[in-house]
């Protein structure tokens, strides 16, 4: 922005501002107006949505799917639809530490004198598609499956193993066969095939990357389901 | 459109100091009565429960009077209340005082719920229950603590995506947008530190998964999550550390940048949609009249130029 420009704003704006209204009472009253909107809302949201309690948090759990809330939804699908194993570090470093960044700085390298959204042609294109893309990753995120049912014949010996796999939550973000989420987690489907038995147990107990840890499953749980999985070439 | 003359304040309100003089004649007096100057008239009697009552109804302009000759800010309160906002200031701008009245909600309905709540691994969801099942209108205020934080955090991004697409962080506010994304910032820090208070299994993974997306961060990812989970596990350190940033620093630091960036606001002034232009003093120049012209063809909120015959022309014109 040339110091002419923004000369020129500045008169402008003094000559909006003689046009305009007092706060108080006009832009007061819209405020006041919104407040008690909003204030509404919740209260009613509270009223018909209510604040019920989970089961109580448990380390051991075997049937819980470990999933963020919903404003993080968008950056839980990221790596999820960020599947490539040498893309994931973009996924989880780059794009939200880019983002943020961006964001923080927008004023600096936007200095144009423009302000129109019409005639501010890449600006306005690339809100809108970063609106378009975090709105359909936490649509994603609140319709993304956790099925805790595995459709999969497997040997009678490895039934135990396979139940762990189904009601830990590993489907949140495995693939496994026809069921579960294919990321932010490795397909499962020929798991034995690239890591060893061991690995698997040193993963499932370290939790490693965004994994949580299930370190707290029981050791024979832990042998059952590494049994299963190491069963899958 | 009709110009809106400054509205007189009340003489109540202006502390003794500012006041202006009565007219004479007129019964603006403390007592009530038309100053005389006729030294024949005798002065009126008054008893003593009236002089009580006189002073009454003068002690709280006095006090504010006493409060202001030390505070000195009506002056600024003024300024600041009948303030010009400019041409054009819709319903968009009330999305940023809305976030704050949501943020106002959480931060009374917080301090209740801090009433009752222990932030220990082990009553922690029993504290929980008893504000829902045994505290008065418990679950009300828990829910609408718990919604409330969808609210801001809804409302916080509709004021950033009103900001961005007005043009409105440009010269000379850019360092008010700096402040903006920074609230922004430490608002989803709330949600996630607030999220794993309840200590409920929803709670709980959330937070583990949260806490491990943090961890994938560049350079300090894993100190972060280190630091935030206060151990290897997450366990009860790492709710009574939760507790602490929820509790006590960010929401200072929320309440210290929102007077930052209030005051800013109040300062630089707020924005006018970009579609809305100044109409421009009439100047016999044919160079201004074509600014004229321009100014009233790039408006679209249905004003028109006084009696501007240029402005028609461009209308049609363009």
């Amino acid at each position: 922005m040339k110091p002419q420009d923004k000369q020129a704003y500045l008169e402008e704006y003094e000559l909006l501002k003689k046009k305009g209204k007092p706060f108080f009472p006009y832009a007061v009253m819209k405020d006041s107006a919104m407040a008690l909107i909003v204030v509404a809302v919740i209260i009613a949201m509270s009223i018909i949505l209510g604040a019920e309690q989970g089961p109580k948090a448990d380390p051991t759990t075997t049937t819980y799917v470990p999933r963020p809330e919903w404003y993080f939804f968008f950056l839980f699908e990221l790596l999820r639809v960020i599947k490539p194993p040498e893309l994931v570090p973009i996924a989880t470093i780059g794009i939200p530490t880019i983002c943020m960044v961006l964001l923080l700085l927008l004023p600096f390298y936007d200095r144009g004198p423009e302000r129109r959204p019409e005639r501010r042609p890449i600006a306005t294109t690339a809100g809108i598609i970063t609106i378009i893309a975090m709105g359909y990753l936490t649509y994603l995120g609140a319709t993304g499956g956790s099925p805790t049912e595995i459709d999969m014949q497997v040997a009678k010996r490895y039934e135990p193993g396979k139940e762990v796999v189904a009601g830990s939550g590993c489907l949140a973000c495995h693939k496994l066969g026809e069921n579960g989420n294919n990321g932010p987690g490795p397909e499962l489907t020929h798991i034995a095939s690239r890591i060893p038995r061991a690995a698997i147990i040193r993963s499932v107990e370290i939790g490693p990357g965004i994994m949580p840890s299930f370190r707290e499953l029981p050791p024979k749980k832990i042998e059952q389901l590494a049994d299963f999985l190491s069963s899958l070439d | 459109m009709p110009s809106f003359p400054k509205p007189k304040i009340p003489d109540a309100v202006v502390p003794p100091p500012l006041r202006k003089p009565a007219k004479p004649g007129s019964a603006g007096t403390p007592q009530g009565q038309a100053p005389s100057d006729l030294k024949t008239s005798p002065p009126e009697r008054k008893t003593a429960g009236d002089k009580l009552l006189d002073r009454g109804k003068d002690a709280p302009i006095d006090a504010l009077g006493w409060v202001d000759q030390r505070l000195a800010v009506s002056g600024f309160l003024t300024g600041m209340l009948f303030r010009k906002v400019p041409k054009g200031t819709n319903w968009f701008y009330t999305l940023g005082s809305a976030t704050l009245f949501a943020f106002i909600v959480q931060a009374t309905t917080g301090v209740f719920l801090a009433m009752f709540y222990t932030p220990s691994a082990t009553q922690a969801y029993s504290s929980i229950s008893h504000i829902n099942n045994e505290v008065p209108l418990g679950q009300l205020v828990h829910g609408m603590h718990k919604w409330g934080s969808s609210v801001m955090v809804i409302l916080i991004f509709l004021h950033m995506g009103r900001t961005f697409f007005f043009g409105a962080y440009k010269y000379p506010r850019e360092l008010n947008w700096v402040i903006g994304v920074v609230l922004l910032i430490l608002t989803m820090t709330m949600a996630f530190t607030g999220y794993l208070l309840p200590f409920d299994q929803r709670s709980f993974w959330a937070s583990i998964v949260g806490i491990n997306i943090n961890g994938t961060g560049p350079v300090v990812g894993p100190y972060l999550s280190d630091f935030l989970r206060a151990g290897p596990e997450l366990g009860a350190t790492t709710l009574s550390r939760f507790y602490a940033i929820h509790m006590l620093l960010v929401p200072g630091a929320i309440i210290a940048l929102i007077g930052a960036h209030m005051y800013l606001v109040v300062k630089l002034g707020t924005t006018a949609p970009p579609w809305v232009k100044a109409e421009r003093p009439k100047v016999a120049s044919p160079v201004s009249e074509l600014d004229a012209g321009v100014n009233g063809n790039g408006r679209v909120d249905g004003n028109r130029v006084n009696g501007s015959p240029v402005s028609g022309e461009g209308n049609g014109a363009v």
